[in-house]
């Protein structure tokens, strides 16, 4: 603070103050406040809101839990909560994304911090990073092309003689989600590597020589040296692709099959679709509760610190 | 066991450069042998190439009498301990110590009775349970030893690990590695930069410069009879003189140089080429009068009191600097500084060697 008023005067300085303070407070704090608020309220028509029905309540939370369907799980059917049903399947799905995100940026971000010649780094990171530059929604419409019945795939598959006929993949060939997985780690793939690739950058390759040396194979020195200490960035990239994953609206959007449906639609048809914005609050302070509920879980179970995330 | 090392020629090129030149050393087993020279020698990458990290350009490495090409370092019967020692960070020192058996797939109680073993061996007992962040220093390096014996290798490699030790330690921690060598009869081969270190520790040095092997002998014959200026001037402190060699006279010759002509052995290496005249400053002797042979009239500069002995600094009047070393007995007094007195020294303590490295 002393720095800076020295640095910039008191006009400069009083400016990206208050210039600070208004981005936070009135474009983050207030509206959720507001949000947050209005989630306890009844959804009323206009002339009776201020009126006797005009309560705080548990209502639009309580909604979580209501509508039981036919739940299947490991051929076991029970009723479940229709909403609850889609936020297991967001949670579950979001988890295979971050699961196969790892599987594909570990070995890739292993490559590139501690085998390729530092001179060809950069140009491997710029197309890396090329993709990146098309927006979210030409990416996920890239692959509703590459997957459709006619597409480029199929064609490919067929024409190779792996597929006798095309398959509509859209619908899901293992589960429903197929074509949402794909879309997902896609996506959000370079948020795994960026990190883990800045751990294992820092691992002294001395270490790496002396596991060899010591006469560990391959896989050993990668489960006893190199994993652990990428332990930080792997939890750090795991923490964005998962709450990215489970936050995304324009997949689930674009690749849809006919009975997948994410936690974030929900909130979208109950916002925009229902104008029911009360329900709506309720729902996404709800799901940002539970979502972090499952990564404080997952983080106590790999025994994570958020210390070592912040690093 | 304990295992020979033979390198057959080998060389090595790093593009176009070349890092180790046609180097050929035969190390027997069981003993403590040495690779000094100067930084960017070679001699880190003759350790690479033996514990397998870098392969030979040509020739044949041979550990135990077989050819060890095309084994990886997990294949090969040797134990590197790196410079900045490399230890594990997020196991604590006994899983450090027991790494290499874990890869074997020892079981857990027959890892944690061989780790507290290595552990009394290296004169660490009941540190297992520690982080390596938790040690010193000389502890970490003993952790090293010990993680290296754990695999019980034939040959250990040491990069300079004692280079980032204080004086006191790195001198105590020679004569525990020396110690441990001899208790183990393991071969060691040392890569060093230092050469009290190599001349205190080992049976046999290498003196390396510039990729090539300049001369293999044990201590002192390194340290007394150099075969070359380099040798010569990079193990210890030397006096050097230009000149030309006169009559030769029973493995004695005359040595003319701008200062006076001087007598001194010739090196049998001092064929041809320029040579120079080589004296210790241990060797130096003062003088109050120039009586007799090799003396020379200088002006006392520096002196440099050491506590056991102390250094002379002088120039001639041709402008040559002269550095006598001379024990300090307590009780002959000090010449004065620019005081006018001669230096000398004995024909057989002077030797005319070669003035150029051997390539």
């Amino acid at each position: 603070m002393q720095d800076m008023l020295r640095r910039y005067g008191g006009t400069l300085t009083g400016a990206f103050f208050l210039l600070t303070a208004f981005w936070l407070l009135a474009l983050i704090i207030l509206p959720n406040i507001t949000l947050f608020e209005s989630s306890f309220r009844l959804y009323l028509p206009v002339t009776e809101i201020g009126g006797p029905r005009d309560v705080y309540t548990l209502a639009n939370y309580q909604k979580f839990i209501n509508n039981p369907v036919d739940t299947t799980i490991f051929g076991m059917t029970f009723q479940m909560p229709i909403h609850m049903k889609t936020f297991f399947n967001t949670v579950l799905f979001s988890a295979v994304v971050t699961l196969i995100t790892f599987v594909v940026a570990y070995p890739l971000a292993y490559y590139l911090a501690k085998v390729v010649s530092p001179a060809s780094l950069p140009t491997l990171i710029l197309l890396l990073f090329i993709p990146l530059w098309v927006s979210e929604a030409l990416r996920a419409f890239a692959w509703y092309i590459i997957l459709t019945f006619n597409g480029p795939l199929n064609s490919l598959l067929v024409a190779i003689g792996l597929l006798e006929k095309p398959i509509r993949w859209q619908n899901g060939v293992f589960t429903p989600y197929d074509a949402i997985v794909i879309g997902l780690v896609y996506t959000y793939v370079l948020f795994m590597l960026f990190p883990i690739y800045g751990s294992i950058q820092s691992l002294d390759r001395n270490q790496i020589e002396a596991s060899e040396d010591l006469g560990a194979k391959w896989w050993q020195t990668h489960l006893r040296v190199i994993l652990p200490h990428a332990k930080p960035g792997i939890a750090s990239g795991s923490v964005m692709v998962f709450m990215l994953s489970a936050g995304s609206l324009l997949v689930p959007t674009v690749l849809p099959s006919t009975s997948s449906n994410w936690f974030t639609q929900t909130i979208q048809v109950l916002m925009l679709e229902s104008q029911d914005w009360n329900s709506g609050a309720a729902y996404s302070f709800l799901y940002i509760l539970l979502c972090s509920v499952v990564v404080a879980l997952v983080m106590w179970l790999f025994k994570v610190k958020l210390s070592d995330i912040a690093k | 066991m304990s295992a020979g090392v033979e390198l057959d020629d080998v060389s090595c090129d790093f593009g176009k450069f070349r890092a180790v030149d046609h180097v050929n050393v035969s190390i027997k087993p069981g003993e403590f042998f040495s690779f000094l020279g100067p930084s960017g020698c070679g001699k880190t990458t003759i350790l690479r190439m033996i514990s397998g990290f870098t392969d030979p350009s040509e020739g044949v490495i041979r550990i135990g009498g077989k050819d060890v090409r095309g084994q990886r370092p997990n294949q090969r019967p040797t134990a590197l301990i790196f410079q900045n020692l490399a230890l594990f960070p997020l196991m604590p020192v006994w899983e450090n110590i027991a790494f290499g058996l874990e890869v074997q797939g020892v079981d857990k109680a027959t890892r944690r009775a061989r780790a507290d073993e290595l552990l009394r061996l290296v004169d660490l007992p009941g540190a297992g349970d520690k982080m390596v962040s938790q040690l010193s220093g000389g502890q970490k390096q003993r952790v090293a030893i010990a993680r290296a014996l754990a695999v019980e290798p034939q040959v250990m490699l040491l990069d300079e690990p004692l280079s980032a030790l204080d004086l006191k330690l790195r001198q105590h921690m020679r004569a525990e590695l020396r110690a441990i060598q001899k208790r183990t009869g393991v071969t060691f081969i040392y890569i060093t930069h230092d050469q009290g270190e190599a001349l205190a520790m080992s049976d046999r040095v290498g003196v390396m410069s510039q990729g090539r092997l300049q001369q293999v002998a044990d201590p002192r014959e390194i340290y007394n009879n150099p075969v070359n200026g380099f040798v010569a001037s990079f193990v210890g402190e030397m006096n050097i003189l230009r000149g030309d060699v006169e009559q030769v006279a029973d493995g004695l010759a005359g040595f003319s140089t701008p200062h006076g002509r001087f007598r001194a052995r010739l090196s049998p290496s001092a064929t041809g080429g320029a040579v120079k005249l080589y004296i210790r400053p241990e060797h130096m002797s003062l003088a109050p009068d120039g009586g007799g042979e090799n003396a020379v009239p200088v002006t006392v500069g520096d002196i440099a009191f050491e506590g056991n002995f102390i250094t002379v600094s002088a120039t001639s009047e041709g402008g040559q600097h002269f550095t006598a070393e001379v024990r300090n007995d307590g009780i002959t007094r000090l010449p004065e500084r620019g005081a006018r007195l001669f230096m000398r020294f004995e024909p057989q303590r002077a030797v005319i060697l070669p003035d150029e490295t051997r390539v």
